[in-house]
């Protein structure tokens, strides 16, 4: 009992998991237990957990995608533009705004949404990987013009659609639990044993700690950089559905917009270093689960609306505080010397 | 083989970028086209300048140039007021020319774009002020190249002197109106929840009063359970919609600062179950397409109309400014209430 607690503490998830515990037992007790209830509403779970597990599976399936980026050393701040331009062409074509031959198909849209994400991903790559440009300053170049692209696809309007089945992306439910859960599922399970089972994530490691050395001991840098953006792109894209199918529209403006921030703090809760080497996965979509619960909380406090991001930005640094080492050392020295005063 | 292909694929993917690229990072298709009239205009001016001191706004050609700075493309509703600007200029193409900046939602674009108009010597600015606060700088200039602000249905916080006019609606009577429509639908009694916009924005600021005094003064027996922001975007209106049908039970009616809000906080009613529409009524402000189709459909009760056809009341008011009539600072525009009943009827005469 005690070595698999010894062994779970170990894991670099088990910070993240505490916290997101903390945060939920909280609110807990301020709503005195409503935040817990769960009723069946039309044959489906419907409570303040599954709002969190719903509306945070974007940035679960972004963090997952940053945080091989990340661990890399690089960053990919395109994926909120990405998200547009997939729920701009996923929108239209249900929309018959463009393709109309397609009639509507949700399927075709849905392949050419994540089509797009993924030929977008590429480019970032082939910008990292192959032309060498920081990744910050490559991502940047598709995130201002993404939105762009996104609104030509639209034509700057909002598309307002009506089919239920493209509803079912992010409103559906499996067995009573939300469809987003097990898009999050299957996509994080992906890469989980993607980088678990393979010798991949331990390149990956490898690459952030010094990509020089790597490459010496063979390892196809070049390659695998263009991987993940790509695969980070991709996942951007099925972000991108998510969103637009939960408010039946594509609004390229808002569309994810400043996610990619919410995705690097997710990656960064989730105890990743940011300028590469160790990651875990699992830790990043705990971190995101985090991100989306502060909302969450602060929509269930009733904070007024001038102050809710004064107090997300608290509740970031208490969290950030909680992670930081050096912190803690700092708070024990404090109470050792206290101690020594007082002994003395 | 696969390697040429995927080179053919980027490179493509890398012309469309660029071009996209330049299209949005110059979405003011006008202004790029109009830019080099007004730079041939001014040259003739400075040219005319040893002569004459005249202003530029002056010899700038019989036409009247007025520079707009729209917000972005953030709801229906400003789609709409964008098109009929942006109409009513290519319709009267001899009379007027209008240079468009779309600021993507930022202020440091729009404060860009300004200083941009007053460079190029435009006869009247035009700006829909994305945030009320820090124009005083930028206000000042202005009025210092002597070239009149309007601004459009939002307000700056400024002095009186550093803009000419407001054209808009009456936020406050707005808030008002559907305060009054609420009661109506909702018996005079009960919970309702608000869904405020932007932080900060005078439509935002405006509707709440008006409508919380209204509801305050006249029905005492309605209460405002909760009330936040769902920055007028779906996504959000539709996330905090979620998070109020948790907390509060028995909720009667929604009142949303915009439309968009209003049709996420109907796909969160959906999800918990309630028709809406019929066990939480909804009221809310602007009236663009999606909300009538919403009304028709019954699952939303009441629009208060805020009228974005402005490009026409715009150009006039600025043709009066260059002529130098004299204006009221508030130019107000007509707004109407339209309720469910009627949505059906009016729905195909719907511009935007």
């Amino acid at each position: 009992m005690r070595e698999t607690w010894n062994r779970l503490s170990e894991k670099q998830y088990f910070r993240p998991l505490i916290i997101f515990i903390i945060i939920l037992l909280f609110n807990g007790i301020v709503s005195k237990g409503e935040f817990f209830t769960l009723s069946i509403v039309d044959g489906h779970l419907y409570g303040r957990i599954i709002d969190i597990v719903r509306n945070g599976s974007k940035l679960m399936i972004l963090a997952g995608g940053m945080t091989m980026i990340l661990a890399t050393g690089g960053t990919d701040i395109s994926v909120g533009s990405i998200m547009a331009i997939s729920g701009a062409i996923a929108c239209s074509i249900v929309n018959g705004n463009i393709f109309p031959s397609f009639n509507g198909n949700v399927a075709a849209a849905i392949i050419l949404a994540i089509l797009a994400g993924t030929v977008s991903g590429i480019w970032n790559g082939f910008l990292v990987a192959k032309i060498k440009i920081q990744p910050i300053v490559a991502t940047m170049i598709l995130m201002v013009a993404g939105r762009g692209i996104a609104q030509l696809i639209t034509r700057g309007k909002i598309v307002t659609i009506t089919s239920e089945t493209y509803y079912f992306i992010n409103g559906g439910y499996i067995c009573g639990l939300p469809f987003p859960l097990f898009i999050v599922l299957f996509l994080v399970g992906f890469l989980v044993l993607f980088t678990g089972r393979t010798a991949f994530g331990l390149f990956l490691e490898s690459v952030g700690c010094n990509p020089t050395a790597s490459k010496y001991v063979g390892i196809k840098v070049d390659r695998m950089l263009l991987a993940i953006y790509t695969l980070s792109g991709a996942f951007a894209a099925v972000a991108g559905l998510i969103e637009s199918a939960g408010i039946k529209g594509a609004d390229c403006n808002n569309a994810g917009l400043g996610i990619e921030m919410d995705a690097i703090l997710a990656v960064a809760i989730g105890g990743t270093n940011l300028m590469g080497g160790r990651f875990s996965i699992p830790a990043s979509v705990i971190g995101a689960l985090i991100v989306q619960s502060i909302t969450t909380t602060v929509l269930a406090l009733g904070v007024p609306a001038a102050y809710i991001r004064v107090l997300k930005a608290l509740l970031i640094i208490i969290i950030c505080l909680s992670q930081s080492k050096q912190f803690k050392d700092l708070v024990i020295k404090r109470k050792m010397i206290n101690r020594k005063v007082v002994g003395s | 083989m696969k390697k040429r292909f995927l080179s053919v694929l980027l490179c493509a993917s890398m012309a469309a970028v660029s071009l996209a690229g330049c299209s949005s990072g110059a979405s003011s298709s006008t202004a790029t086209t109009a830019a080099p009239q007004t730079t041939a205009a001014q040259a003739e001016t400075t040219a005319k300048a040893e002569e004459t001191t005249a202003k530029a706004s002056e010899t700038a050609g019989e036409k009247l140039v007025v520079g707009f700075a729209q917000i972005g493309q953030e709801s229906g509703w400003r789609d709409a007021e964008t098109l009929s600007i942006q109409t009513y200029a290519s319709e009267n193409g001899d009379k007027v020319e209008l240079l468009f900046a779309d600021a993507q939602q930022k202020q440091e674009n729009q404060i860009k774009a300004i200083k941009n108009f007053i460079e190029q010597g435009v006869d009247v600015i035009g700006l829909a002020p994305v945030v009320e606060t820090g124009w005083d700088q930028v206000f000042a200039e202005a009025k210092e190249a002597g070239i009149p602000i309007i601004l459009l249905d939002r307000r700056a916080d400024v002095g009186e002197d550093l803009y000419a006019t407001f054209i808009g609606s009456d936020f406050i009577e707005e808030g008002k109106m559907a305060a009054k429509e609420m009661a109506k639908l909702i018996g005079e009694n009960g919970k309702i929840v608000e869904l405020e916009g932007t932080v900060g924005a005078s439509a935002a600021t405006d509707r709440k009063t008006g409508f919380d005094d209204e509801i305050k003064a006249s029905y005492p027996g309605i209460e405002i359970v909760a009330s936040q922001t769902g920055d007028f975007t779906r996504a959000q209106g539709k996330e905090v919609m979620e998070s109020f049908l948790k907390s509060n039970k028995d909720i009667k009616g929604v009142y949303a600062h915009n439309d968009d809000m209003a049709l996420g906080a109907i796909e969160a009613i959906k999800e918990a179950g309630l028709k809406p529409g019929e066990d939480i009524k909804i009221v809310s402000i602007d009236g663009v397409r999606g909300i009538f189709e919403a009304m028709a459909a019954g699952e939303a009760n009441c629009t208060v109309e805020c009228n974005p056809l402005l490009g026409p009341l715009l150009f006039e008011t600025a043709a009066k400014l260059k002529a130098g009539q004299s204006v009221d600072k508030w130019v107000k525009s007509v707004d109407g209430v339209f309720t469910a009943d009627m949505a059906a009827k009016v729905l195909p005469d719907r511009k935007y």
